[in-house]
This record gives C-alpha cells, sequence and structure tokens, in this order.
C-alpha cells in the first residue's frame, strides 16, 4: 500500500532523512517512532505530496506521490501535527467543505458528514466554531476530516499529542477501530502507544530507518534473557539461594526494600525459558508467601533507548 | 467544482470575520461622502448657471458628479483591497492549514481561482454599493448610461489587477501586514508612475504612462472601451496570478 524507496530530504544543508526505505501491507498498523526531530513529520508530508523529497520515490496506494500527485491524495486522508483548522468556521460547515474538495458526491455528503460525526463523537458540537473547541474535540474533527473521503491510506501525525489520558484512549480505540478499513500510519514519540495500537514499528533516529519490526519482536529480539520479577515474603538469604538452585537460572538480583521480611529479585533465565511454574512452585512448597510475580520484559522504552544511543555511538565513531 | 468550493469558503470566511463589514462600511461611507460633495459643488455650479447662461453650456451631472466619482472610487479601493487580499494565502501559511490544503486532491489553479473570484465577488459588492449612488442621481437628473456601463467595466478591470497584486503579495509571505502594505506600496507606485511621464523625455515618457495602471482607466471614464486598456488589465491580471501560480509551488518545493 506504501512503498518508500531511498526518501531523502534536504532542508538548505542541513539532512532531514537520508535514504528512508520502508514498505506497508494493505490494512497494517505501523508506527513512526523516534525522538523529536528524527524526521517523522518530514517523511509523512512526502507521502502527502506536501513536500517532495529531494531524491528517491515514494507510491501510496500505487501512485507516485510526485508525479501522481493528484490521484495519491484523493486516496489518503491526513491529519497534520497540531491540527490546523479553520477557527472561524463551524463543525459542520468545515466538514462540508472538506467533503466537497474531497469529491464526496453530493447527494452522499450529509450522509457522510454525518457518519463521521459519529464515528468521532462530534455530533454535541456540530453547531460550534471550531475555534471554541477544546484540545480533544479540535483533534476529532481534524480526524473526522482525514475520513471524510474513505482512505485508503491514513497519515496520522502525532494523534495523541496534547490530549488528557481519557482523550488519549478514546482517540486510541478510534484508531483501533478504524484499522480494518484504512492502512494507517502513525507517529508519536509515546512507546507504550506503539505497544498498543501498531502492528509494526519503524524507529526513525537522526533521519534514518534504526529498525523495523513488530514491537513484540524488537522486545525479545533485544533481550540475551528473560528476566522475571518476583516478590517474596521470606527469609531473604534463603530465598535468594534457592532461586539461584533452579535449574535454568542464570542470576538471581535482590532488589532493595524498605521492608524487612518483603524482598523484590529478579530472576533471570535463558531466552525464551519460561520459568514462572517452577519458580512458583518452589516459594510455595517452602511455605514462603509469594505476593508478585510478572515477566520483567525489557521495555520498549529501554529497547528504543538502546537503539537510539547505539546509533549516536556508531556516529560518533 | 473545487473552483466553487474554494469560492464559498473564502466568501464566507470574509464574513466570518468583521474584514468584510469593515471594508464595506468604510467604502460606503466614503464613497458616500465623496458622492455628496460632488452633487452639492455640481447644484451650487446649477444655481450660478440659471443666471449665467452661458455657463450652463458644459454643465451635464455625468461629467460633473459621476466621473469624478469613479476616479475617487478607483483611489479608494486602491486604498481598501490591499486589506481584502492580504488574508488569503497569509493565513493559510501563519496558522498551517495550507497543509492541510495541500493533501486534499485540488489543482493549485482552482485553489487560486477560488480564492481571487471570493476577493472579486466583495470588491463587485462594494462597487455595487456606488451602484445605488449613481442610480439615485439618474432618478432626478439625465445621465449617460453609456458612459456609467464603461465606467464600471474599467473600474472591474483595474480591481482586478488590485487583487491580483494582492494575491501574489498574500502567497510570498506569511504575514498579513507585510503582504497589505508589500502590494499597497507597488500598486501605488504603479499608479504614480504616469505622474513623471511627462518630464522623463520622448523614450521614457511613453513606457512609464503605458505602465501606469491608472492612465489605462481614462479611456474608460471618457465612455469608450479601448481594447489595448482591456489587454492590459487582463495582462497584469493573469501575471499576477500566473507568478502566484509558481509562488505556491516553490512554497512546496522548498519545504
Amino acid at each position: 500500500m506504501i512503498e518508500a524507496d531511498k526518501l531523502t530530504k534536504y532542508y538548505d544543508k542541513h539532512t532531514a532523512i537520508r535514504d528512508v526505505s520502508f514498505k506497508v501491507e494493505k490494512g497494517e498498523i505501523v508506527g513512526f517512532l523516534g525522538p523529536n526531530g528524527a524526521g517523522k513529520t518530514t517523511t509523512m508530508r512526502i507521502l502527502t505530496g506536501f513536500l517532495p523529497p529531494s531524491s528517491g520515490t515514494a507510491r501510496v496506494a500505487g501512485y507516485d506521490v510526485l508525479t501522481e500527485s493528484l490521484q495519491v491524495r484523493r486516496r489518503i486522508g491526513y491529519l497534520p501535527e497540531n491540527v490546523p483548522l479553520y477557527t472561524d468556521m463551524k463543525v459542520t460547515n468545515y466538514l462540508e467543505f472538506v467533503a466537497e474538495v474531497k469529491g464526496v458526491e453530493r447527494g452522499n455528503r450529509r450522509h457522510k458528514i454525518g457518519e463521521v460525526m459519529e464515528k468521532c463523537g462530534l455530533a454535541e458540537v456540530r453547531r460550534t466554531l471550531i475555534g471554541a473547541l477544546s484540545r480533544g474535540y479540535r483533534q476529532r474533527v481534524g480526524i473526522a476530516q482525514a475520513l471524510l473521503n474513505d482512505p485508503e491510506v491514513l497519515i496520522l501525525d502525532e494523534p495523541t499529542i496534547g490530549l488528557d489520558p481519557k482523550q488519549i484512549i478514546e482517540i486510541r480505540q478510534l484508531i483501533k477501530a478504524l484499522a480494518g478499513q484504512s492502512t494507517i500510519i502513525l507517529s508519536t514519540h509515546i512507546l507504550p502507544e506503539v505497544s498498543m495500537i501498531c502492528h509494526r514499528v519503524i524507529i526513525l533516529n537522526n533521519g534514518q530507518v534504526v529498525a523495523v519490526d513488530t514491537p513484540e519482536n524488537l522486545t525479545a529480539g533485544l533481550q540475551s534473557s528473560t528476566k522475571l520479577r518476583i516478590r517474596v515474603d521470606g527469609p531473604v538469604d534463603q530465598v535468594g539461594v534457592a532461586l539461584t538452585h533452579l535449574p535454568g537460572v542464570l542470576r538471581v538480583v535482590t532488589e532493595d526494600e524498605t521492608h524487612e521480611t518483603v524482598k523484590s529479585f529478579v530472576v533471570e533465565s535463558e531466552r525464551n525459558c519460561d520459568l514462572r511454574r517452577e519458580v512458583s512452585r518452589l516459594i510455595v512448597e517452602r511455605g514462603w508467601g509469594l505476593l508478585e510475580l510478572r515477566p520483567a520484559d525489557m521495555s520498549l522504552e529501554e529497547i528504543f533507548v538502546r537503539l537510539v544511543t547505539k546509533e549516536a555511538q556508531e556516529v560518533r565513531a | 467544482m473545487n473552483v466553487l468550493a474554494i469560492f464559498k469558503k473564502e466568501f464566507r470566511a470574509y464574513f466570518a470575520s468583521p474584514i468584510a463589514y469593515v471594508v464595506l462600511t468604510i467604502f460606503a461611507l466614503i464613497s458616500g461622502f465623496f458622492f455628496y460633495s460632488l452633487l452639492t459643488f455640481f447644484s451650487l455650479n446649477s444655481l450660478q448657471a440659471a443666471m449665467n447662461p452661458a455657463l450652463a453650456q458644459g454643465l451635464n451631472a455625468s461629467e460633473w458628479i459621476v466621473r469624478p466619482l469613479f476616479r475617487d472610487i478607483a483611489v479608494t479601493m486602491l486604498l481598501l483591497m490591499p486589506a481584502a487580499t492580504m488574508r488569503l494565502f497569509s493565513e493559510e501559511k501563519k496558522t498551517g492549514t495550507i497543509e492541510l490544503l495541500f493533501s486534499y486532491p485540488i489543482r493549485d489553479w482552482e485553489l487560486l481561482l477560488g480564492k481571487f473570484l471570493a476577493a472579486l465577488a466583495l470588491y463587485a459588492a462594494m462597487l455595487g454599493i456606488s451602484l445605488l449612488d449613481v442610480a439615485m442621481l439618474g432618478s432626478f437628473a439625465r445621465l449617460e448610461w453609456g458612459l456609467i456601463v464603461s465606467g464600471y467595466i474599467g473600474l472591474l478591470l483595474l480591481g482586478m489587477t488590485f487583487l491580483g497584486l494582492g494575491i501574489l503579495a498574500s502567497s510570498l509571505t506569511e504575514n498579513q501586514v507585510v503582504a497589505a502594505v508589500g502590494a499597497f506600496g507597488v500598486l501605488l507606485l504603479l499608479w504614480v508612475i504616469g505622474w513623471s511621464a511627462e518630464a522623463a523625455g520622448p523614450t521614457l515618457g511613453p513606457i512609464l504612462s503605458h505602465l501606469s495602471i491608472i492612465n489605462h482607466y481614462d479611456s474608460f471614464a471618457k465612455g469608450t472601451i479601448e481594447s489595448r486598456d482591456v489587454i492590459y488589465y487582463l495582462n497584469f491580471t493573469f501575471l499576477c496570478l500566473f507568478l502566484t501560480l509558481r509562488s505556491l509551488e516553490s512554497k512546496r518545493w522548498r519545504g
């Protein structure tokens, strides 16, 4: 659905992105992840035809973004960062305007507008001036206008930035619900968001693609061991020794805790070796209290930091 | 159809903000004042002419009121129209809405034409207000309607150059004040450039006089429509719109 081939963009002497290549299949939700200034917005602007690449090509829905821009623009919905909308228009008037320029047929417009307003929860603000809307509602209007032409590809630049937690959850649910109909690219620098909604992640740093994979694979691939975090109520030394002697355990790390008898341990074992059953049985058989047991996977944050700093070191070297 | 959609949006935007009301009101006030003072001056002369029949020869309402009124209207428009065109592209650039607009399947010329026509409609509405003065005059004085029609056609063509240049200036900057001052400055320069034509000598003189936007209005004021003047105004407008298209394109290329 989307093919980017060696996209490069210079602004004067500064290189915004360099040799960015990736593919997105139909129906996928792909997340662009990267620190500010990594080139997420530039890449998205190239895909929408707003910016031409300095070199490289990109095809969206089978059309070249540069030479067949109009065809591409008929098939995309775009939500730019900061959601620029006409503040002096009412929500319905604005959506009518967008429906008209997006080529929604006259007879179908009213129905279509009603449908996207329903989807985005805009019914109660239909007669409100956009300028008077809260940030969360503006975001929804932004998404609503993107959906009006039933886009094959949805490009959302930071769709949840600046929203409160409740609004963030709502917008995420909305995006997930759209997954069946459109191929979605979204950018974010909120990491949990990616693992929550995206099928695949493209990590960008300094204008280059650092990694492309599913959130799970990224987490697993970079980890050399499997970790379990447990809290046990029992004699610290004995617990530590007993855990170390379990087959498959590589290392046990005790974590500081103020409570006298309750301690947290991190049990490291071979990669892909699940010790949860063994650990819990051991503790219960000894008569200690198992207060908590959970896999301590490397979080996406850690992976991200590792990828990005590794990159930085390579650049320096 | 996209042109119509853009036109509707822009025309509504004029009335959603105070711009249209301010521009229309100020124009109504100023043109009304000009009309009133020309009318009183004319009636004073008419009274004197009643006692001196020789004076009455050259007295007619079209020559004494309508023609100078149109010229005053042209000056007023020169002052007001940059304020009406300044926001057309600058505002979209400043607020970032242009990014969304460019992501819609609209061709650049459709966008430009829609905006230009919206400004032209506002301009025409202003001319419509002045038509009230003229119609009122026509109800009690004998007017040469041919001269009035040609005068309005001239004003419309002249206005297109104001709008064209205003839109061009607006597409070049995201600052509305810069757009307005830039457009006004260039228009004023092109207006007064003809004044120095006589002093400029035999080669440069005609060129300056031909460049002057107001000199081309003279024929319309006299009640004749000359093709060279029509062509001048249309060319001027097309050139401005063409450059605006290039400027929109380059905005995209530079990012």
